[in-house]
């Protein structure tokens, strides 16, 4: 079978199994699942980032920005219907990016690192300050429909609203990747100056990358507010940034669905170590971290792949 | 002949060093010129110039009749004036069939392909590989592949926008002495189809002698000798400062 055909049926497969077992899993398992793939979309974003050649400590902006675009629309929809909502919050997303990326596309490494954290961390004063969208609680979501469906078994509607994104979501940014623009970000790691000398802008090239992962980061974001209910400043605070590079690393960039399986891996370990070890939580998810660079450098779906070329 | 390239008093200086001295110089299209020079007379500072890596401190820089002084590499690559390197700039963590599609899939976009509309950038890149017998490093990571395959490699992804002229820096360095020969029929052979102006470095005087209809000699940022090869090879002031009194094979330092 094609890579391409291999893999749209494993997305297929993957959203069957989803929505068949969805109704008659216990909801603390239905809402881990669809937290997890709301910040493995956030993931898949950074994903195309380090394609690039960059490592953003702000993708938390992106996602506070769709989480609170989100809950600002049904606000002001008197509830509505939270595919609108997300879409408005990846898109309001997307354009912040646009704006931001003038400066960020001109920055690399450490650098363009440290101002994407920077950015970040403003929006996180803001909210704090702004009392209309209730400082530092934040303030509670909740639409009245999903897709037109009027929300009695939420959780699990919005759980497949969220795999449905998600599946979305793969396979554009997967016939992205495998595209003359899309191969173009390699190619920008690999060697800039070469790419400029081959007639392209690398400029453009980071920029239109940038908008694309705070889009995919919004989703997130938006989707993450309807399952919690809720969104707060920390959405923005650097840690929730650094939880998604912790996830894209874990991961690794091998393949669109690693972001998703990093996630969710990432989400049961913290619920197991809070659970057992409450004051040791971290160290636990410290040496998880340790443990897959030293072994597994190039992220868990490493495993995957090495199964593949022994076969 | 219309000129293709054309430089009028062109100057760059770094400082108190002066590394291009009021070049003037013009290319006919479909021309293969050599330029010679021991290391530091200013060769590779004439390429950066031409191709808009560095800004000239003086002088302007003419392209297919139009001024171009203080445009982009990128934007001089689409006008189809295209290089290959020194040292092999390629994108080591793609394929060899893939380093060509980027540059195939940019010419597409900025509709210079190789037959225009007609040829799909993969079979275009296909061609290409066959063009310059890569084709069992197809599926091979560039970063794996061996110096002179690089430097293959590197030259066919000058050749993705379907250039109308054609800069190679060095393109027999880091090849053995036996290779030289059949890597500069190679290239030429996929070049010379389509009357592309070549301009390309080379140390090596017999490559020179035997490639080229024409001949720079660089000397300390100036040119000393502009004529057919080889007259300017015989020159006194060249044999003297470029190719060395013994007339030696190659002269890689002074």
């Amino acid at each position: 079978m094609k890579p391409g055909r291999r893999f749209l049926v494993l997305v297929s497969a993957v959203v069957v199994v989803s929505i068949a077992a969805g109704p008659f899993l216990p909801p603390w398992a239905l809402f881990l699942i669809t937290v997890s793939i709301a910040k493995g979309l956030v993931a898949l974003g950074l994903l195309l980032l380090i394609r690039t050649g960059l490592v953003s400590f702000g993708q938390g902006l992106y996602f506070a920005i769709g989480g609170y675009a989100a809950g600002t629309a049904s606000q002001w929809l008197g509830g509505g219907d939270a595919v609108v909502m997300v879409a408005i919050g990846a898109l309001l997303s997307a354009v912040a990016a646009a704006a931001l990326g003038i400066l960020l596309a001109r920055y690399r490494t450490i650098f363009f690192a440290m101002l994407s954290l920077a950015f970040s961390m403003i929006l996180y004063g803001l909210l704090v300050k702004s009392s209309a969208l209730g400082s530092t609680d934040g303030f509670n979501v909740a639409p009245s429909t999903v897709a037109g469906v009027k929300a009695g078994q939420f959780g699990y509607l919005v759980f497949l609203l969220t795999v449905g994104s998600a599946a979305f979501s793969c396979v554009l940014l997967d016939a992205y990747l495998r595209s003359h623009l899309g191969r173009l970000a390699p190619a920008v790691r690999d060697n800039e100056l070469r790419v400029e000398y081959m007639g392209a802008s690398v400029r453009n090239i980071v920029h239109l990358n940038l908008v694309i992962a705070a889009a995919l980061a919004g989703l997130g974001g938006g989707l993450a507010a309807l399952t919690v209910g809720h969104v707060d400043p920390e959405m923005a605070y650097w840690t929730t940034s650094g939880e998604f590079v912790f996830i894209a690393i874990l991961s690794g960039t091998a393949s669109v669905l690693a972001p998703f399986l990093g996630a969710l891996l990432l989400e049961l370990l913290r619920s197991l170590a809070y659970e057992h070890a409450p004051n040791t939580w971290q160290l636990i998810m410290g040496s998880a971290m340790l443990l897959v660079i030293l072994f597994l450098p190039s992220g868990l779906w490493s495993i995957f792949e090495r199964r593949r070329r022994i076969a | 002949m219309a000129r293709i390239l054309e430089t009028n008093r062109l100057t760059k200086t770094f400082g108190a060093v002066t590394a291009a001295a009021e070049i003037s110089v013009g290319i006919e299209e479909g021309t293969i010129v050599g330029v010679i020079g021991a290391n530091g007379a200013g060769k590779t500072t004439f390429l950066n110039l031409v191709t808009g890596y560095l800004r000239p401190t003086s002088g302007t820089v003419s392209f297919d009749g139009r001024e171009v002084t203080g445009e982009t590499p990128r934007r001089l690559t689409r006008l189809g004036l295209c290089r290959s390197f020194q040292i092999p700039q390629v994108f080591d963590s793609l394929t060899t069939y893939e380093n060509l599609l980027v540059g195939l899939g940019i010419a597409k976009s900025a509709r210079r392909a190789p037959t225009e509309s007609t040829a799909a950038p993969e079979k275009t890149a296909s061609e290409l590989l066959q063009k310059f017998g890569l084709e069992r490093y197809r599926e091979a990571t560039a970063k794996t592949l061996a110096e002179g395959v690089r430097k293959l490699l590197d030259i066919a992804m000058a050749l993705t926008m379907n250039p109308r002229m054609l800069l190679l820096d060095e393109p027999t360095s880091g090849v053995s002495a036996e290779e030289k020969f059949s890597l500069m029929d190679l290239v030429l052979g996929a070049i010379r189809q389509d009357r592309v102006a070549v301009l390309f470095v080379e140390h090596d005087m017999e490559i020179v002698r035997q490639y080229t209809q024409r001949v720079l000699a660089f000397y300390e940022g100036k040119i000393i000798a502009d004529g057919p090869s080889a007259a300017v090879l015989e020159d006194p002031a060249v044999r003297r400062y470029v190719v060395g009194e013994e007339n030696r094979r190659s002269v890689q330092e002074r």
